[in-house]
């Protein structure tokens, strides 16, 4: 298990002072100035060798996205922190907006100058109101303090302005987080050009997680090859997990990553209601990726590799655990409807292939379907995926093949209940 | 996506509060000169806070003229995001419940069930006297406290229907009942107190300062002895095909390469397995060829610049002074040398310069070093680059 001292989330739950006063007590902003001087690229390769991935979903790595930033250009060059953490599962970025916002800020502050950037924008998703304030007044607090700002104790000019969403999961797509900041509609952009050549007003811009912001600063006070020993190879770090669903005690932690998903359930969360008997499936890392049945989760660690190779993906690490008595027809119908919600409507494939696969849905959680449908559903699923600007497509196609794949004979079983009942009531 | 549509019946007019204007224009402040645009969805949201809690479509117009932009991208804006309510909600109470999976498997269904008798059967409907509504809402981001509801700024959490019903009769009351967990839970701690972060040493401040150590056993200089040195061109050893990561396919896009990739695509539309395919073959090839290349057709390279005097690198645009300096430790001095660069003496420079793929032909260097070895300058200091 990972150690306490080794956790760079400290005042996860808030039981601590959240000030700056008490952040600096706990070791935030602490020699933030002896790495700066040390140079953007002694930064950058400290964060590539740490082998960190981005923590929102895709696990990009985040020294290697810094390093695409140009490194002269007459326009300036922005760090737009996605705070629009809004996939299903998710809940740690609030709980570093609202506990640890100073690890952000610091981060920030490393990140854009790795980058050659004076200005961030903290987009937080519009549902995050006292979140957004508590870090309002965190970043005010480093203004006062000359952490940040011109002329600031670092050297290095640095503006942080919270900006704000107003509902609409599309725009965490980095793009779609783009054209709203400049605001317009949350629509993906077509990439290339990719944000590192042409972001937010035509500049280079660089889109990270406010977990990846967040780790920076420890990363490069305890060392690249304190964090690459954690974890993994290529799965390095620590990680906030959350868990959601049907445990006995669902929870927010930070975690080794690589953690058997058992190990995590059971010393966290005191284990499955009901028991590891009791368990049908875990979505592991937020409604977008594909369920794993019990026996998988049984055995699998958490991490992006082991996950994708069942199929499914770390994602956020979101974990949604579902017991015996869940209907995965309902939940994943469930899931299909919020990325029927969801789509921006751009790509065809994406606006009217997650309406239908919803309708569908609704009807086989009634058993209301043939089985042959079965079929055409999962046929419609991989037209969707792949055939879209954005992953959002991919991301409503996969819950409904890790459905097909895993539980095919529940939905056949529904169906045959359903037409004995009905042929039933027709020979009456 | 669904369908939203403004209300019928609105407003003859909206004007902000001087409190809100004044706040407006700070918000406004915050984002480049020209670029006030991105300030519509703050000013939206205050809008409908002024407005009772929805957005009347006064106030879009009005937000749109104090920012320059047309009505209907206002508009647009308004009906895209689900959090600007268009028509009238609850004057006490507007419940917001999370209906997606991680709230529904702990019972969000029970939830929508109260605000369905207490309220209205139908979302987004005033109840007989005007002071609550409801909707089903897409995940709220409370996963580990569900199931949630959010009225107004605040969440409550971890709840029952009997809670969710104290609740609601504590707003229609006039009473706002306290936020957050309604089972004492901290945050999103385990219900039973943290299983984590409870070694005393984290807070006690020895934790301050303890990083230095690391820098003085390495005498300050940790990582330059695994850096390779740009200066030994000719033993470079060829690169291996290894498995493309997807990062290389970004930068490889980034660089401009895009022109070769339809280029071997033949044209075709192509799906998106196919084109990473060909994007990781291109990349494989690349470096091959350039490894080969390695050996071969070195340019010409020099021991020290002639007459001791290296011609204005940075006059180069896309050549930083950086750069200047790694390639003059290469032997790289002049701008006829690279004026003279064959293609094979381009995949050479891209195989000793690791990320550099590309640059030297999207740049132009070629093309700008022989204008400047003719004796041409640039108007600007930093490189003027060519068009096209």
């Amino acid at each position: 298990m990972l150690h306490d001292r080794d956790r760079i989330f400290r005042n996860i739950y808030g039981l601590h002072d959240v000030s700056l006063k008490g952040a600096m007590s706990r070791g935030v902003w602490d020699g933030t100035k002896f790495f700066i001087d040390k140079g953007h690229d002694y930064i950058i390769d400290e964060v590539k060798k740490s082998g960190l991935r981005g923590r929102g979903g895709a696990g990009f790595p985040t020294g290697l996205k810094w390093s695409f930033m140009p490194k002269a250009d007459v326009r300036p060059s922005y760090l737009v922190i996605n705070a629009d953490e809004s996939e299903p599962g998710s809940c740690k970025d609030r709980e570093i907006l609202r506990h640890d916002a100073h690890l952000m800020i610091e981060g920030a502050l490393l990140a854009s100058f790795a980058m050659r950037a004076h200005t961030c924008y903290v987009y937080v998703r519009g549902e995050y109101i006292r979140e957004r304030e508590a870090l309002q007044r965190a970043i005010d607090e480093a203004y006062d303090a000359k952490l940040i700002g011109k002329n600031n104790v670092h050297g290095w000019d640095f503006d942080i302005f919270v900006h704000h969403g107003a509902g609409a999961y599309i725009c965490g797509e980095e793009t779609a987080m783009l054209e709203s900041l400049e605001g317009k509609k949350g629509q993906p952009r077509l990439k290339p050009p990719f944000p590192a050549n042409v972001g937010l007003y035509g500049a280079p811009t660089t889109i990270n997680n406010v977990e990846s912001i967040a780790v920076a600063g420890e990363i490069l006070r305890r060392g690249s090859a304190w964090f690459a020993a954690l974890g993994k190879p290529n799965n390095t770090g620590t990680k906030l997990f959350q868990i959601s669903g049907h445990v006995e005690r669902p929870c927010v932690v930070e975690e080794e990553m690589g953690i058997p998903l058992k190990e995590l359930i059971d010393r966290h969360c005191g284990g499955i209601r009901g028991g590891w008997d009791n368990l049908l499936a875990v979505i592991p890392g937020g409604s977008s990726v594909r369920c794993i049945t019990a026996e998988q989760a049984e055995a699998v660690t958490m991490d992006f590799d082991a996950l994708g190779k069942l199929g499914s993906g770390l994602g956020t690490a979101a974990v949604i655990v579902m017991d015996k008595s869940t209907d995965i027809i309902g939940a994943i119908r469930r899931i299909a409807y919020f990325y029927k919600h969801e789509s921006c409507g751009q790509c065809t494939p994406c606006r009217e292939g997650t309406g239908w696969m919803w309708r569908v849905l609704e009807r086989m959680e009634r058993g209301e379907a043939e089985k042959r449908e079965i079929d055409l559903l999962f046929d419609v699923t991989k037209q969707v995926e792949g055939h879209t600007i954005c992953a959002l497509g991919d991301a409503a196609a996969w819950p409904v093949q890790g459905l097909i794949n895993n539980f095919r004979s529940v939905i056949e079983a529904r169906i045959d209940d359903y037409q004995a009942k009905h042929s039933r009531m027709a020979a009456e | 996506m669904g369908v939203r549509r403004l209300n019928p019946v609105q407003p003859a007019q909206f004007a902000f509060t001087p409190e809100n204007l004044a706040w407006a224009s700070e918000v406004i402040a915050k984002y480049p000169e020209g670029k006030q645009a991105s300030a519509i969805i703050p000013l939206l949201w205050r809008a409908q806070e002024q407005a009772g809690g929805w957005l009347p479509e006064p106030a879009i117009r009005l937000v749109c003229d104090m920012l320059g932009m047309a009505h209907i991208r206002g508009l647009e804006v308004a009906t895209f995001y689900t959090m600007f309510q268009l028509s009238p909600v609850g004057t006490k109470l507007h419940v917001q419940v999370c209906g997606t999976t991680p709230c529904m498997l702990r019972g969000s269904r029970d939830l929508i069930a109260v605000c369905k008798s207490r309220i209205d059967e139908h979302a987004h409907t005033l109840n007989a006297d005007g002071t609550a509504s409801w909707e089903e809402v897409e995940c709220i981001g409370v996963c580990a406290n569900a199931p949630v509801v959010q009225i107004g700024k605040d969440t409550y959490e971890d709840l029952t229907p009997e809670q969710l019903n104290k609740i609601i009769d504590g707003f229609i009351a006039g009473k706002q009942p306290k936020a957050g967990s309604q089972i004492g839970r901290v945050a999103s701690c385990p219900v039973s107190g943290p299983t984590t972060l409870t070694d005393p040493a984290l807070y006690d401040g020895s934790t301050i300062g303890a990083w230095k150590k690391r820098f003085e056993e390495t005498s300050g200089a940790p990582d330059k002895a695994n850096e390779t040195s740009p200066a030994s061109p000719g033993g470079a050893a060829a690169p291996k095909p290894a498995p493309v990561h997807p990062a290389a396919l970004t930068a490889m896009a980034n660089a401009g390469l895009v022109k070769e990739l339809e280029e071997r695509s033949g044209g075709k539309a192509l799906s998106a397995g196919e084109l990473d395919k060909i994007k990781a073959d291109m990349i494989r090839d690349r470096a091959i060829a350039g490894a080969a290349a390695s050996r071969s057709v070195e340019p010409e390279l020099l021991k020290a610049p002639r007459g001791g005097k290296a011609d204005d690198f940075t006059l180069i645009s896309g050549i930083t002074a950086d750069l200047r300096d790694k390639l003059g430790a290469m032997g790289i001095w002049h701008f006829d040398q690279i004026a003279k660069w064959t293609p094979q003496n381009v995949a050479w420079f891209e195989v000793q310069f690791d990320g550099f793929m590309g640059r030297v032909t999207r740049d132009k260097w070629i093309e700008q070093a022989q204008k400047l070895a003719s004796g041409s300058r640039p108007e600007s200091k930093a490189g003027k680059r060519p068009k096209g």
